[in-house]
């Protein structure tokens, strides 16, 4: 007699093992194939073009009633398993019970959804099958419908793009900072955030979805952050988790998937799993390639042929028509890997290779992914590739035969070639410039022919070329960069910063050729400054690319203990204030309270774990954060003045006061001690600060550019103010020019240094107009800055900052 | 034999970010990476004891906030002509949870 075998689940991975079953041994089972869905198998993979209206869902049908009745399938479709009897050896079904020898589960994953209010409201779909596809089609038959897509990973994403074709608005939320971080790091996904969103779709990273609102039916999607999105569908695709309910009723041993043998065999030898629905060596696979692997090896364990089933690794693909997105393997960074990363921004091409021991392990390719499955058949082989190092990242066609390096890849471009893509520059046009007109800088060639004198990202492309055309006669210029991660200078950066409207430390990386995939601790608190100074109230802070004592409001001591300053207006305190600090010193055991040399007092030795509770305390006596630790403004020093003094002329102490209210919470990219004395005798130093005040009979003399740290150097003199409206306009407006043109850490004598003095007297002193242009901008920017950290801390901002995770002792010895 | 112990979601720390666990050994630093790898440190730079939690997270390299030295966070190693190396400490995920394995812990406490 004939073997039963019964198959739960008529998804992917049983289609592909009945085939191989039927194939090796068509008579040796009868076969009852069971699926909730009321249908056969068919291509799940390929429902985002029949979402998008690329394809129908009979092209996407892998096997049809034909193909079932050849096979004498008994097919039991739209008819979901119950239960398991593994002792009668029965499945239960709502029409009765079903014998088996042989009992196969193929139940493959169910969509997660994420627990929040209205999430059962009408209109909430997973992304899975073919009935979620027909409701997101009748959804989008409806003129000027809404989609919200929760999810940007490659499920959503697909779905976003092919409801975006079907004509609906559609909003992307995605948890984490950037589109399918699982995949791509942070600058691949601004590549991609940029392409969907050229396309119509909007994109919002770091969403937190609050609640799915709607009477009955969804009508909108809130956020944590308070952003309310409309929607007339809402489409999750957060993610799966293997379908093991009827595995684990029938005592299965199931842990997050069923746990199978390397013969697809369950706990139980007679019950076989195969699919999304299984664990094996504590791995789920969610991606059709292994699960083709475990068909036909559950096809052989079935007919008693021997058959193993190896871990494999995977590689996916984003389908989106138009956009290429490639990954396999192991592409996380780790000390023992080395990466090859080219980006040639203005193409769209990003591609990362990791690299271990000589071999490729991972590979990520945006844009072109042409040579993916050439990646991946090296990375599978294990090939040894010291040999093609240089060139490997160029792809196959630069492999074999004669090798290419990559100057010589330039070289061999044609002359047709298009250079710079701005001003439509070809090569031949450089190459003869270079020649004919004898140019030997990248100057040169940009004055000559317009080629990278715009967007500049063809620039590394033209000092090729120099190179290639001159041989070494060419010496570039020697710009010093950032840091090893980048060729570009500071000013370089800023300027590209403005002129390719870039507003991310991923963008930036992603645009101007990184050279790693997370920057290091030089650029990125130099990145996050230029951006913050760039687009304020646009550019989102980056705290961890700041420095410890910017990130915690405080300043890190040698012991690991923190130093608290709080503000004193113009050096001035009060008893109240006194009396604050004394109770919060005693009250927290501060050991050391010092007088700084900025007018102000120091309480060093603060725990960390005690900096919001010590802070509340100050904040409650009207104190806010001295910015002691910021590259912003620090101290304005005064002196006494004509409140007091006997040649007091002006009232120092009130204008020191009244520039530190408007300037404070300010970044800069040093910082910026000022000072104002009260007459020539200069009680408050301002002689040799950043920017100072001597006050006269006559009004204000404005100094700047001093130095008393590691050089000292007295200041110049700017200019005469008549009266302390007019000084407070230069001094703001002086800030502001040295905020958009200074490079990170530099103070502002060497600013002044390196502009000159003429420049910036002729844009502050000289051009009324300009004057008021950039203190319009401080302005500007200081509604987004004169936020107390200390009180957002306070009130529990950054709380990860100030606790330990956890805490555990020696294990209590047993008794 | 490991003593695989809890000690959060990797959700609690912030990407290219630390936090501390408090253990017998002292304080711990528990690093998450911008591709989600996690790392346990001594939170002791070698150099001076500068605490590397508080350091900027670069890649699967730390650096120590009071003089810059560089670490790996996978070897431990200083990196560039500095040397020393601070120990590391095994971590595991378990779905969101990360597992420290607290018998090294204890083992090197027991040095
Ligand atoms: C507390 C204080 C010394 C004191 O006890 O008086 C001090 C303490 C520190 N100074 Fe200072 N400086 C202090 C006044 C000064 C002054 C005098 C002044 O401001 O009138 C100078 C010379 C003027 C100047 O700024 O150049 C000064 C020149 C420096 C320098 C050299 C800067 C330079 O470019 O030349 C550094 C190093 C740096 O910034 O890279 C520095 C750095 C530091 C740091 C932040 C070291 C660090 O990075 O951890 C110290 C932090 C201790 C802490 O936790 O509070 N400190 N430091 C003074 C705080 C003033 C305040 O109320 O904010
Ligand atoms: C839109 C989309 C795009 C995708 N794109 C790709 C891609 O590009 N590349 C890739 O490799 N993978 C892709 N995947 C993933 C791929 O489709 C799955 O990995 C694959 O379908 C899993 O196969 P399976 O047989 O394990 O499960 P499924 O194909 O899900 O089949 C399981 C079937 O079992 C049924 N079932 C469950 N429980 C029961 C029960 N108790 N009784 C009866 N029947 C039951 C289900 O209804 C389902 O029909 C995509 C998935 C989706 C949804
Ligand atoms: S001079 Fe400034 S930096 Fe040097 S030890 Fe004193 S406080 Fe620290
Ligand atoms: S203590 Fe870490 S570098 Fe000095």
């Amino acid at each position: 007699m004939k073997q039963r075998l019964v198959v739960i689940g008529a998804g992917m991975a049983s289609g592909r093992m009945l085939e191989h079953l039927f194939e090796a041994d068509p008579g040796a089972f009868e076969v009852t194939l069971f699926g909730a869905e009321p249908r056969g198998n068919y291509n799940r993979i390929m429902l985002s073009p029949v979402l998008s209206g690329e394809k129908t869902y009979d092209e996407i049908v892998t096997h049809d009633a034909d193909w079932y009745r050849d096979n004498n399938v008994n097919c039991r479709f739209g008819e979901t398993v119950t239960a398991i009897d593994r002792k009668r050896k029965v499945v239960i079904s709502k029409d009765g019970e079903t014998a088996y020898d042989k009992l196969l589960i193929a139940t493959g994953s169910a969509p997660f959804i994420i627990p929040v209010a209205g999430k059962e409201l009408p209109g909430v779909m997973a992304f899975r099958d073919l009935d979620d596809v027909n409701n997101m089609v009748a959804a989008a038959g409806k003129p000027g419908a809404k989609a919200v897509v929760i999810g940007g990973g490659l499920l959503g994403l697909e779905a976003a793009a092919a409801l975006r074709l079907r004509g609906m608005e559609v909003v992307v939320l995605h948890l984490m900072g950037h589109l399918m971080e699982r995949q791509l790091d942070p600058a691949a996904g601004y590549l991609l955030q940029r392409e969907l969103e050229s396309r119509g779709i909007k994109v919002h990273c770091k969403a937190q979805t609050k609640a799915i609102l709607g009477n009955d039916r969804v009508e909108a999607v809130a956020l944590d952050d308070g952003t309310v999105y409309p929607a007339d569908i809402v489409v999750m695709a957060v993610g799966i988790r293997p379908e093991t309910r009827i595995a684990t009723d029938s005592g299965l041993h199931v842990e997050r998937g069923i746990i199978v043998s390397d013969q697809m065999v369950t706990s139980d030898p007679d019950v076989l799993a195969i699919g999304e629905c299984v664990e094996h060596e504590n791995v789920v696979y969610g991606l059709v390639a292994p699960l083709y692997d475990m068909a036909k090896v559950a096809a052989r364990t079935l007919l008693k042929q021997d058959a193993a089933f190896r871990p494999v690794q995977t590689a996916t693909q984003l389908k989106v028509t138009g956009v290429s997105v490639y990954s396999a393997g192991d592409f996380a960074d780790a000390e023992d890997r080395e990466e090859i990363v080219l980006r040639d921004a203005s193409a769209g091409v990003y591609k990362r290779l990791v690299l271990k021991d000589d071999r490729l392990i991972g590979a990520v390719l945006y844009g072109e992914t042409g040579d993916g499955s050439w990646f991946f058949d090296l990375m599978k082989r294990g090939a040894e590739i010291s040999e093609m190092r240089d060139t490997l990242i160029f792809g196959q066609a630069y492999q074999g035969g004669a090798q290419l390096d990559p100057m010589a890849a330039v070289a061999a471009l044609p002359d047709d070639a298009e250079i710079c893509g701005c001003n439509g520059v070809c090569k031949s046009t450089i190459t003869g410039a270079i020649v004919g007109k004898g140019l030997t800088s990248l100057d040169d060639v940009r004055a000559h022919t317009k080629a990278s004198a715009s967007c500049g990202s063809c620039t590394g492309l033209v000092e090729k070329l120099l190179a290639s055309t001159l041989g070494d006669a060419y010496n570039p210029a020697a710009i010093q960069p950032i840091c090893p991660c980048t060729d570009l200078g500071h000013d370089e950066v800023r300027r590209l910063i403005v002129a390719k409207g870039l507003k991310s430390i991923p963008a930036v990386m992603q645009e101007l050729e990184w050279k790693t995939s997370c920057g290091c601790a030089k650029c990125r608190p130099a990145l996050n400054y230029y951006l913050l100074s760039t687009w304020p109230g646009e550019y989102e802070d980056d705290n961890q690319s700041r420095f410890i004592n910017e990130r915690v409001h405080a300043n890190i001591q040698k012991d690991g203990t923190y130093s608290v300053v709080p503000r004193m207006w113009g050096g001035i305190t009060n008893p109240r204030e006194l009396r604050a600090i004394a109770d919060v010193a005693d009250k927290f055991a501060i050991p050391t309270i010092k007088v700084t040399g900025g007018q102000r007092i120091d309480l060093l030795g603060v725990k960390k774990e005690d900096l919001p509770a010590v802070w509340a305390d100050l904040n409650a006596a009207g104190m806010v954060s001295g910015a002691a630790y910021a590259k912003g403004l620090r101290t304005v020093k005064t002196c006494v003045g004509s409140d007091w003094c006997r040649f007091g002329t002006q009232d120092s102490t009130g204008l020191g006061v009244r520039i530190e209210k408007f300037m404070w919470g300010s970044w800069t990219p040093a910082k910026v001690k000022m000072a104002v004395s009260g007459c020539p005798r200069n009680c408050a130093e301002a002689t040799c600060k950043d920017v100072g005040v001597i006050c006269v009979d006559s009004g204000y003399e404005i100094h700047f550019a001093g130095a008393a740290g590691l050089d000292i150097k007295g200041t110049e003199v700017l200019c005469h103010a008549k009266t302390e409206d007019e000084a407070l306009e230069i001094i703001v407006a002086l800030t502001q020019l040295y905020r958009e043109q200074g490079r990170y850490l530099e103070r502002i004598y060497k600013w002044a240094k390196r502009v000159g003095s003429d420049s910036i007297k002729a844009n502050i002193v000289e051009d009324l107009e300009k004057r008021r242009y950039y203190f319009e901008r401080f302005v500007y920017s200081q509604k987004f800055a004169q936020v107390d950290p200390w009180e957002e801390r306070v009130n529990g901002k950054d709380a990860h900052e100030f606790a330990a995770m956890a805490e555990f002792g020696f294990p209590q010895a047993a008794e | 034999m490991s003593n695989w112990i809890a000690i959060g979601s990797i959700n609690d720390i912030p990407r290219r970010g630390a936090r501390c666990v408090k253990s017998p050994i002292g304080t711990i630093a528990v690093f998450r990476t911008a591709e989600d790898e996690i790392y346990a440190i001594e939170d002791r730079c070698p150099h001076k004891g500068g605490p590397l939690s508080q350091g900027i997270v670069h890649g699967a390299q730390v650096t120590c906030p009071l003089h810059n030295w560089v670490f790996s966070l996978e070897t431990g190693e200083a990196q560039g002509a500095d040397e020393g190396r601070v120990r590391t400490v095994a971590l595991r995920l378990d779905g969101e949870t990360i597992l420290m394995d607290a018998d090294l812990v204890m083992a090197i406490a027991a040095e």
